[in-house]
Formats: structure tokens, C-alpha cells, sequence
């Protein structure tokens, strides 16, 4: 153990930092009590913003670390970048519900940090049981806090919910790695890859990928295994459930690329036709099951798991392209979403309440211009309308499976969006033409700066669109 | 394989004895001991009144606490046996790993302790 | 059949039976029960398999500790059983036609059992025979496989910051000792002399 042995370590500086302060704010509150909430709330912001910093200026050259556990390359950049943004936004947008709401309990920040530690390592993993760990990392400080205001029914419920079908899952996942490591003989994934072959990929081993699969889509809840998504996005505290949209998504998902592209390439055909059934039934169930929410948060849940459909899309074409859509889609998916939430938090009446229905969003372009303005962006966004950013990201998309020759799938893909687009457009319908109900308090300041930027990255992605296109390819041809 | 057998075969043994004279003492009552049963004699009694409702009862959630705080600190303890058996071939590196590892979890043991975790009430 | 295949029977056998007395019992308490008797005999065959210290630890962790947990959840729910079994009738089909699909999968792997053929020589670690099991787990784990070593710490403090997050309360007006407040405490704060006049009392 030298200096050498340290120098080494550096691309897991993002990972210790994380680790390491989470640690110190553990002391604090510790010492301190609840009423260094607000200290560690600073704190955890400015932890996430260094190791932000961190990984924006280490260098994208590919390194390996812990014996194959860890990978670094440019696509573990990307989307750690990405993961750590959501994060913090996230992070900063509970800032003024938790002082509403008097939750202010310091080990909230610690377990968002914690969890986002978690999806860091998923995002590097490149062997079985760090990809387990930091699974289980991430959820276990996840279904804390989904019931972090235990003295509220639907909260715990929330809770109650995602840590028992998230405990399925894991179950789920891990009996897949026991099945693959079993029939390969190794828990790398380079290993993996090595010794399943096209022809000759046995029985077991498909078995032990289909349970795997099932693990990793119960965590992106992609259709059949979407169950818990709406009751845990309405249930839980509404601040957590635009971290839970915005950054652990992003993380499964990367881990199912990674997965698939590292550790399955020779199987690609076996593995495609559950990616393209999953797809086709989350775009699906995505459009039609979200027609008729009137909670806005339930809409959102069914909104993002048709998203998962589209994100799956780009991954079934299993090219350097499709993992290039992937990234762009969760990109602007994760802007979109975090827009979303930070409209749904601004929805308090005169009187304190936070009212989560669609229609008290009536009327919002007259009291709320601003507000009002931004969400009919988002809807007209996600419900990919050009010139806006959502547009893009599905075009992406539907042009990588083109590409790869899935027609059929790229034609569902416009069909449920042409329908998805029905409900995104009635909300546009009740925010300009419907008459205004409730009259909404000011919008705290941060959540103002969030609705902006989003709503600017929305409006004029389509003026450059290239540096992020590039980054994106970058990052998706170093797992190649 | 044959070896590692005989290692445990104490065990066996000592087992099979223990089964046998459980169940020894399980059936002997049921062949030799005088029964003539009747409904009042087998019914429950409770100082006259017959039984107001289940035996059981809810327990505090606080049990629960203490048990998930003791499973905590037996798996760390778990992590400690290899690692004393192996202390001469692991190095420094060994060494402050678990260094590190005992902190994290020392680190929970203060909020623990500060949280009033560890007190009843 | 040599005597190591008879106790994997008699093991496996047992475990079988209790896994399904687990999900079988009326009784919440019993199915634990089972479980235990289950982690018994998992513990007996990691024993055939050489696994000694693993044998040990399920016996010691899962036994010991996981076991007692889930007594007292068990116990702390008060779940009546009755209203538990209503929906049974009416999931069954679904549930049943699950477990019939994983049974066919499960009967399928084991029938085409055929290892990658260049899996032997991947596999990272042989087990040493002149060693003992703990001391050979012992040179790798914090070494090699420190990042999977320090994960397990922090999720064992997420674990605990979870548990006490989430369900302990203080009860209100409880006196609590103070320890550094007793010790701190000197003579003049507890002692006070008054000269009292005669007559008058204080």
C-alpha cells in the first residue's frame, strides 16, 4: 500500500468523496441533532456538487480497478454525470417541502447521498456482485426514504411497497447471477462474455439471463414489472418521488446496457426479443393506463414508464448508435421529468396545502404564466413535438432501431407516442383554456430556478443539439 | 470428503443421541401414562372464566430495533473471523481495510448511541 | 451409496420438506420454525460441500439472528390468519400457473445441465485444500475483494440508519439519565448550606 496504490484509485475518487462525507454528516447529525438539518441539507448539496466536479474533470481514458470489479470509461462519465445532476436538483428541490412539511430530518440528505453513492457503483460495475451491491445499496437507502414521513399512511405505504417488490426483484437478479455464474464459470463480465459463445450458449444460462433481465426491469419498472411505479410515485413525498424518476432510472438503466452490451454481445439475438417485448408493452401500457389518472403524480409514474419503453428501444438495436440514443433519451428524460416535479411542488394553495391533481392546474398560464408555460413545454416535450428536446430524443431512438432493422418496432414506437400525446395535450387543454380554481402561493426561489433552466434546455436544445450528441457517441463507442 | 466426515462425526453422533432421547421422551408418555380424557378437564381455565381472547399479543416495534441492530453487529463480527485467521498473509492493505470497515461501522454505532437508540424509552 | 450421498439426501431431503412446511404451516410462528430447521440442513449440506465456515456463519447469523427477527415481525404483526387466507382461493390460479412455468424452466435447466465449455478454467479462485476455509476466504476478501468488502459496510450503516429512522420513537416525559450531567455535578451544585434560626425553618 503506497502511493502508487492510491494514485490508482482516483477514478473512484467521485464514489470515496460521496462515501467519505456521507460518513462526516453521519457525525454531525449524530452530534448535532435534527436541528442540523439544514447544515447537512448544505452540506449533502455541496458533497454532490464536488463530486460532480470530479467527474467532469477526470479524464475519459478507460480504466479498470478492484480486480474487474469497476470499470471507468467515458460512458461511466456520462452518465454518473448524469445521475449526480439528478441528484442535486432533486436534492435542492426538497429544500422548501421538507421545511412545509416539517420533515426536516438530517438522515434524509445522508441516504440521498448514500443511494446516489450506490448508483454510482452500478454505473461502473462490470462484474456480478458489484452490480449487486450497489443494487442494493441504492435501494435500501431508496425504500427508507419513500417512507420518510412515517407518520403519513400513503408515505409508509409507499415504503411498504417498494421495499417488498424491490425485494422480489433483488431476489429475482440474484437468482439469474447465481444461474450465469453457474453455466459460465465467472462473475466478470468480460469473463461472461468470453465464455458464452452464439452457438453454444446453454439452456441454463439463458434461464439464469432471463431472470436477470426481469431483476433489472422490476428496477427501471418497465411493463410486466411496473406494478409498484404509480402507488410509490403518489405515495411517496413528492420531492422523493422526482429523485426516484430522476436519478435511480438512469442508474438501472445503465445497468442494463452495460449488462447486456458487456457481458451478453454474442447473444444479442436471444436477449433482443425480451428487450423489444418489454418495450413494446411499457410504450404501451405508458400511453393508454395514463389516460385516465387525474393524480398528477400517477400520471407521471405511467408517463415514465412508457418512457422506459422508448429508452429500451435504442437498447434493442444493440449498436453503438442505440446505446447513443439511450443516453441522449435519458438525458433530456431526466430534465423533463425534474421540470415536471418542480411544477407538481410549486401546486400549494394560499393555505399551505400541496393539491397533486390535474385539474388544479386549470387556468395556470393566467395566475402563473411563468409556471403555466413551462409545464405545456414539458407536456408538449414529452409528448415529442418538434422543435423540442423530447422530439429529438425519439427520433434518436426510432432511428437507431431503424437502423437495426426493427421496423415493426420504431412503427409502434410513433403509434403510442401519437396516442401518449392525447393525455400530454389535455393537460396543455386545462392549463390554457380551463378556468382557474386555486390560486397558487409564490414559487420559492430555487424551484423557480429549476423551472427555468429546464424549460430553457427543452425549448432551445434543437439550437445545439451537436456538443451533446457527441459527448453521447463518445460515451456509447467506449463500451464497444 | 471421507476425512472431513469423520471430523464431524461427534457431532452426528451427538446429534442422533439428543433425537433419540427427545423423542424417547415425546412417546414414552403416550404408550405408558394413564389418560382418560374429558371435555372440562381440556378446556382452557383461566381462574374460573373461560379464556378472554388469543395468547397472543402484539409485540413493540422496538424489539424489532434491537434485533436488526444485533444481526448488524453479529455480521460484522462474521467479517472479523477470517480476518483474524488470515491476519499474517493479509498485509497493511488487509489490515486498514478493516480498519475502514470497523470505522463506517463505529461511525453508525455513535448515531446510534447519540439517536438514544440503544436506551428503552 | 457412500455415506457423504446419504447425508445429502437425508440434508436435502429435510430442507425440501421444511422450505415447504415454511409456506404450508397456518401458523406464522411454526412456518419460522421450519425455516430454521431449512437453514439447518442448508448449513449441513455447505458442510458436505466443504464450506465449513459458511456453515457456521448460516448457522450463527441466519439462526441466530435472522431467525429471531423474524419471530418478532411475526409476532409484532398480529396477523389474523383468517382474513390472510381469504384471498388464497382466488390468487391461486394465477400464482399456481407461475409457479408451474418456473418449475417447467427450472426442469429444463437441469435437463440440458451443460456447462460453457471454457468455464472450468475461467473460474478466479480454487479452493485451496491445504488450507482451512476461513483462512483461505480471508487471504482474498479484504485484498482482492476490498470495494466488495467496504460496500458491505455501508450497507450495513444504511441498514442501521434505516431501522432507527424508521421506527424509533422517544416516548414523551420519560426521565433519561444524564451521565455526563452526573458526573459533572460537583458540591456546590448539589449541596447548599442554610443557617437556619432557630424558630424560624427555612
Amino acid at each position: 500500500m503506497n502511493g502508487q496504490f492510491f494514485a490508482d484509485l482516483a477514478p473512484a475518487l467521485p464514489e470515496m468523496l460521496l462515501a467519505g462525507g456521507a460518513l462526516l454528516m453521519v457525525l454531525v447529525g449524530a452530534i448535532g441533532g435534527d436541528r442540523s438539518s439544514g447544515l447537512i441539507n448544505v452540506l449533502a448539496a455541496i458533497l454532490l456538487l464536488a463530486a460532480g466536479a470530479a467527474l467532469v474533470t477526470a479524464s475519459p481514458e478507460t480504466k479498470v480497478l478492484f480486480n474487474g470489479a469497476f470499470t471507468w470509461d467515458a460512458y461511466a462519465r456520462f452518465l454518473k454525470v448524469l445521475v449526480i445532476g439528478g441528484a442535486l436538483i432533486a436534492l435542492i428541490m426538497s429544500f422548501d417541502y421538507l421545511r412545509h412539511e416539517k420533515l426536516q430530518r438530517f438522515e434524509y440528505a445522508i441516504l440521498v447521498v448514500l443511494s446516489t453513492t450506490g448508483m454510482l457503483i452500478m454505473i461502473s460495475a462490470s462484474d456480478l456482485i458489484a452490480l449487486y451491491l450497489g443494487f442494493e445499496l441504492q435501494s435500501l437507502a431508496l425504500y427508507v426514504i419513500a417512507a420518510i414521513h412515517r407518520d403519513n399512511l400513503r408515505s409508509t405505504e409507499a415504503g411498504l411497497k417498494y421495499f417488498v417488490l424491490g425485494a422480489l426483484s433483488s431476489g429475482m437478479l440474484l437468482y439469474g447471477c447465481s444461474l450465469i455464474y453457474g453455466y459460465a464459470g465467472t462473475i466478470s463480465f468480460a469473463g461472461i462474455a468470453q465464455s458464452v459463445q452464439a452457438g453454444n450458449a446453454p439452456t441454463g444460462l439463458i434461464f439464469g439471463l432471463v431472470f436477470l433481465f426481469a431483476g433489472l426491469a422490476f428496477k427501471v419498472s418497465a411493463v410486466p414489472f411496473h406494478m409498484w411505479t404509480p402507488d410509490v410515485y403518489e405515495g411517496a413525498p413528492t420531492p422523493v418521488t422526482a429523485f426516484f424518476a430522476a436519478a435511480p432510472k438512469v442508474a438501472a438503466m445503465s445497468v442494463f446496457v452495460r449488462v447486456a452490451i458487456d457481458a451478453f454481445p454474442n447473444i444479442l439475438d436471444q436477449w433482443r426479443q425480451i428487450i423489444v417485448f418489454i418495450s413494446i408493452a411499457s410504450m404501451m401500457l405508458g400511453a393508454f393506463a395514463a389516460i385516465g389518472q387525474s393524480n398528477i403524480k400517477r400520471l407521471l409514474a405511467y408517463s415514465s414508464i412508457g418512457n422506459v419503453g422508448y429508452i429500451l428501444v435504442g437498447l434493442s438495436a444493440g449498436t453503438s448508435n442505440g446505446v447513443q440514443s439511450v443516453l441522449i433519451y435519458l438525458t433530456v428524460y431526466v430534465i423533463m421529468t425534474l421540470g415536471c416535479f418542480a411544477v407538481v411542488l410549486c401546486m400549494r394553495t394560499k393555505d399551505g396545502r400541496l393539491v397533486e391533481n390535474v385539474d388544479d392546474l386549470a387556468g395556470l398560464a393566467r395566475t402563473q404564466p411563468l409556471m403555466g408555460f413551462v409545464m405545456a413545454m414539458m407536456m408538449f416535450s414529452l409528448a415529442g413535438i418538434p422543435p423540442l428536446a423530447g422530439f429529438f430524443a425519439k427520433f434518436y431512438v426510432f432511428l437507431a432501431a431503424i437502423e437495426a432493422q426493427l421496423y415493426w418496432l420504431a412503427v409502434i414506437g410513433v403509434v403510442t407516442s401519437v396516442v401518449g400525446a392525447f393525455y400530454y395535450l389535455r393537460i396543455v387543454k386545462i392549463i390554457y383554456f380551463d378556468e382557474a380554481t386555486i390560486e397558487f402561493q409564490r414559487m420559492p426561489f430555487e424551484l423557480k430556478a429549476i423551472i427555468a433552466l429546464t424549460g430553457a434546455f427543452v425549448l432551445f436544445y434543437f439550437i445545439f443539439p451537436a456538443p451533446m450528441v457527441a459527448v453521447a457517441g463518445a460515451a456509447a463507442n467506449s463500451l464497444f | 470428503m471421507n476425512a472431513l466426515l469423520a471430523d464431524y462425526l461427534p457431532l452426528a453422533i451427538f446429534i442422533g443421541v439428543a433425537l433419540v432421547i427427545g423423542l424417547a421422551l415425546l412417546i414414552a408418555p403416550f404408550l405408558v401414562a394413564y389418560r382418560s380424557p374429558d371435555a372440562e378437564k381440556l378446556s382452557a381455565y383461566e381462574c374460573g372464566f373461560n379464556a378472554f381472547d388469543d395468547a397472543r399479543m402484539k409485540f413493540d416495534v422496538r424489539f424489532y430495533l434491537v434485533a436488526i441492530l444485533f444481526i448488524i453487529f453479529d455480521l460484522e463480527v462474521a467479517f472479523l473471523f477470517p480476518w483474524a485467521v488470515a491476519f499474517r498473509d493479509v498485509g497493511d492493505l488487509g489490515f486498514w481495510s478493516m480498519m475502514l470497515f470497523l470505522g463506517v461501522l463505529t461511525i453508525g454505532f455513535v448515531y446510534e448511541w447519540k439517536k438514544g437508540a440503544l436506551e428503552w424509552d | 451409496m457412500t455415506l457423504a450421498s446419504a447425508f445429502f439426501y437425508l440434508f436435502a431431503g429435510i430442507a425440501v420438506a421444511s422450505a415447504f412446511m415454511v409456506i404450508a404451516a397456518k401458523n406464522p410462528v411454526h412456518s419460522v420454525l421450519y425455516l430454521i430447521l431449512a437453514f439447518f440442513n442448508a448449513a449441513g449440506l455447505f458442510l458436505l460441500l466443504g464450506a465449513e465456515f459458511l456453515a457456521m456463519i448460516l448457522v450463527v447469523v441466519y439462526v441466530g439472528a435472522v431467525a429471531v427477527l423474524f419471530l418478532f415481525v411475526v409476532m409484532m404483526l398480529d396477523v389474523d390468519f383468517a382474513e390472510l387466507r381469504e384471498g388464497f382461493l382466488q390468487y391461486l390460479p394465477i400464482g399456481g400457473l407461475v409457479g408451474i412455468i418456473v418449475l417447467v424452466e427450472l426442469v429444463l435447466v437441469v435437463g440440458s445441465w451443460a456447462v460453457a465449455p471454457s468455464a472450468p478454467q475461467a473460474i478466479a479462485e480454487r479452493t485451496p485444500t491445504d488450507i482451512t476455509n476461513a483462512e483461505a476466504l480471508g487471504r482474498v476478501l479484504y485484498t482482492d475483494y476490498l470495494l466488495f468488502f467496504q460496500l458491505s459496510g455501508l450497507i450495513l450503516l444504511v441498514a442501521m440508519i434505516g431501522a432507527i429512522v424508521l421506527t424509533l420513537r422517544h416516548k414523551e416525559g420519560v426521565k433519561r439519565q444524564n451521565i455526563a450531567a452526573q458526573v459533572a455535578r460537583t458540591k456546590a451544585a448539589g449541596l447548599s448550606l442554610h443557617d437556619v434560626k432557630p424558630g424560624q425553618g427555612l
